[in-house]
């Protein structure tokens, strides 16, 4: 079922929560919304499930204007972030939970119940677990159970609050590719919040930025990582450098105040000047960090450290040591002028 | 042997339990035992005929049910009390919550005769009941309400906190499985604070059980109808029949001490059955 979002407004207080959205969720795919705390996903997310009422806007499920409908009404599964199980309840209570509180009429006899919430345990993997307490489990198996629940009462969209933001980092990695997978084999319209962007990246079908209640780019991963819209994209996912025009006008090709955004794979050292645009400068840390070797530089007479890095090969071919004076340069970068910049670092 | 005693990290185990032993038995023990002394000169067939006396069954029957029925009426609206202060934020919000605690700090008698005055036919609030030729005063419904005010503090400061750990959450992921309000209660909040409210409900029916200061001046006192058990131990006492005044404590001691066996019962047995 798609989703359709028009000029979206929330308001708590005097802080704007969600400012003008506009999004259009497909049928079928598995959207990430991204962004910092604070920046409104979670109340977006909240409202297309029906927690939270919208201050202005519209919200269509396929076509069909949901606003006035219930929580209840909506037919949306939602995964909080603690899981929200059911204490007093067995797992399979906790997943039988949505079928039976059905309307009478609507309602499955009990062994229908039984094979249905046998099957959802199957398939997240933990039905030895149905006669346990919520208690008694891990943190990834409460949230897979959470997720079980869910899908019982066969939800047209899927609403995921930072699922995996309250489990350590190897379990999180494991759950994520199992939620892609799971994805792949129900097809069910899934949106999920988070703040990780190798979260958003991995797993995600499309990608939403948000930042202070507006979203700032929507695209597949690569596009948001590739080609940021704006300097704050850039900034929230992956690393990156920044150049003023001041100090380096070759690079900014611009002769107004300006910045160019430089991710730290996209700089070259060299011993010798590449062309008359490269940029001297002394070599500060070395830091191998697994596969990649991480390398700080400062320019002359400059206190700023610019993060470059290298893949090991390339590390090898030209191995450096602190102190070392060397030559940068950057294969790809992107300008902003300065107005923009001037917002960013009111953020 | 089974082990006694746990390896603890906090050492004083022996002088904990010898204390907690010797301070039981000064306080609780002694006292209580005393109690059955003095009711055993009066020999079986003496306590038997003062048990089974009209005037003393009459007594233990009014004390008993009023004080379940206020109990009961506690357990209703403590917890709606509860919920408002956990869930809803309004305005005076904390000057509400203090005044929960009131039944505590105020004097018992000062609460009985507030109370008598507001219920009698001619008081502010019994004005309304007279016209409709209701007595709340000086019968058994006036010592409900003096042993409801007594006892809500106790169902209300018992569930708050268990209600508060109840997350919103919980709530709403019931609501987003397609339950309605009915269903939400049922099934999420109230298995999740019955244990709380049924110790709360212990309490409120065990203190107005003993309650003594506030029912002597809104009950009436008349023998048979409104005359509570503590009272006519107190009459007894008057009357320098101590063992029969300890008759009758050893009497309510033994069918409370019956009833919250069975409440703590319950709740071991719903508590087994629940979160583990």
């Amino acid at each position: 079922m798609s989703i359709t979002i028009e000029n979206l407004n929330k308001q708590f207080g005097s802080h704007k929560a969600l400012d003008d959205i506009n999004l259009e969720v497909n049928s079928g795919e598995l959207l990430a919304l991204l962004g910092p705390s604070g920046c409104g996903k979670t109340s977006l997310l909240r409202i297309i499930g029906g927690l939270d009422v919208a201050d202005a806007g519209k919200l269509l499920f396929h076509g069909e204007d949901v606003e006035q409908r219930d929580a209840r009404e909506r037919n949306v599964g939602f995964v909080f972030q603690h899981y929200a199980l059911f204490r007093h309840m067995t797992v399979f209570e906790n997943v039988a939970f949505g079928l039976r509180v059905k309307p009478k009429k609507e309602r499955h006899n009990e062994a229908e119940i039984k094979r249905r919430v046998h099957e959802l345990l199957n398939l997240v993997q933990l039905d030895w677990l149905h006669d346990r307490y919520p208690a008694q489990l891990s943190g990834g198996q409460r949230q897979r159970i959470a997720l079980a629940r869910a899908l019982a009462v066969e939800p047209k969209i899927l609403l995921l609050d930072e699922p995996f933001g309250a489990l350590d980092a190897q379990v999180r990695k494991e759950l994520r590719r199992w939620l892609r997978r799971l994805h792949d084999e129900l097809h069910i319209t899934s949106i999920f919040v988070t703040h990780d962007q190798e979260e958003a990246l991995e797993v995600a079908d499309r990608v939403v930025v948000m930042n202070k209640g507006r979203i700032e780019q929507i695209g597949t991963p690569d596009e948001v990582y590739a080609a940021p819209a704006t300097p704050f994209v850039y900034q929230f996912i992956g690393n990156v450098n920044l150049f003023h025009s001041r100090d380096h006008a070759p690079w900014t090709e611009q002769h107004g105040d300006a910045v160019a955004y430089v991710r730290p794979h996209d700089i070259d050292i060299n011993r010798t000047p590449q062309d008359d645009t490269a940029l001297q400068v002394e070599v500060k840390l070395v830091r191998t960090i697994g596969s990649v070797v991480r390398v700080e530089v400062a320019a002359d007479g400059s206190g700023e450290l610019i993060e470059i890095e290298l893949s090991r090969e390339r590390y090898d071919a030209t191995p450096l040591a602190n102190g070392d004076k060397v030559f940068i340069r950057p294969r790809q970068f992107r300008v902003f002028d300065t107005g923009v910049k001037n917002e960013l670092s009111a953020a | 042997m089974p082990q006694f005693k746990a390896h603890s990290v906090l050492p004083g185990f022996n002088l904990a339990l010898g204390y907690t032993l010797l301070y039981l038995s000064l306080i609780v023990l002694i006292p209580l035992s005393a109690l059955f002394f003095k009711t055993a000169t009066l020999g079986w067939g003496g306590f038997y005929d003062l048990a089974t006396g009209d005037r003393v069954l009459a007594s233990l029957r009014v004390t008993f049910l009023t004080s379940f029925a206020a109990a009961l009426l506690n357990a209703f609206f403590g917890l709606m009390v509860a919920w408002v202060l956990v869930r809803y934020r309004f305005p005076g919000k904390r000057i509400v919550d203090a005044l929960v605690d009131l039944p505590f700090a105020l004097p018992t008698a000062v609460a009985g005769i507030t109370l008598a005055a507001l219920y009698a036919p001619n008081g502010w609030i019994g004005q309304y009941f007279a016209a409709h030729d209701v007595k709340v005063a000086y019968t058994p419904l006036g010592i409900v309400v003096a042993l409801t005010f007594i006892g809500l503090p106790f169902v209300v400061r018992t569930v708050q906190p268990v209600l508060a750990d109840v997350e919103a959450e919980v709530e709403e992921a019931a609501a987003s499985l397609g339950a309605g309000r009915w269903d939400v209660f049922r099934r999420v909040i109230f298995p999740a604070v019955y244990p709380a409210l049924l110790t709360g409900f212990a309490l409120a029916f065990a203190r107005a059980i003993g309650e003594y200061g506030s029912v002597i001046f809104i009950a009436g006192n008349m023998p048979y109808i409104s005359e509570i058990a503590p009272l006519l131990i107190v009459a007894k006492l008057e009357q320098y029949d101590y063992a029969g005044a300890t008759a009758i404590a050893v009497l309510m001691l033994l069918i409370s001490f019956a009833l919250l066996f069975a409440i703590n019962g319950l709740q071991w047995w719903s508590s087994r059955r629940g979160a583990k």
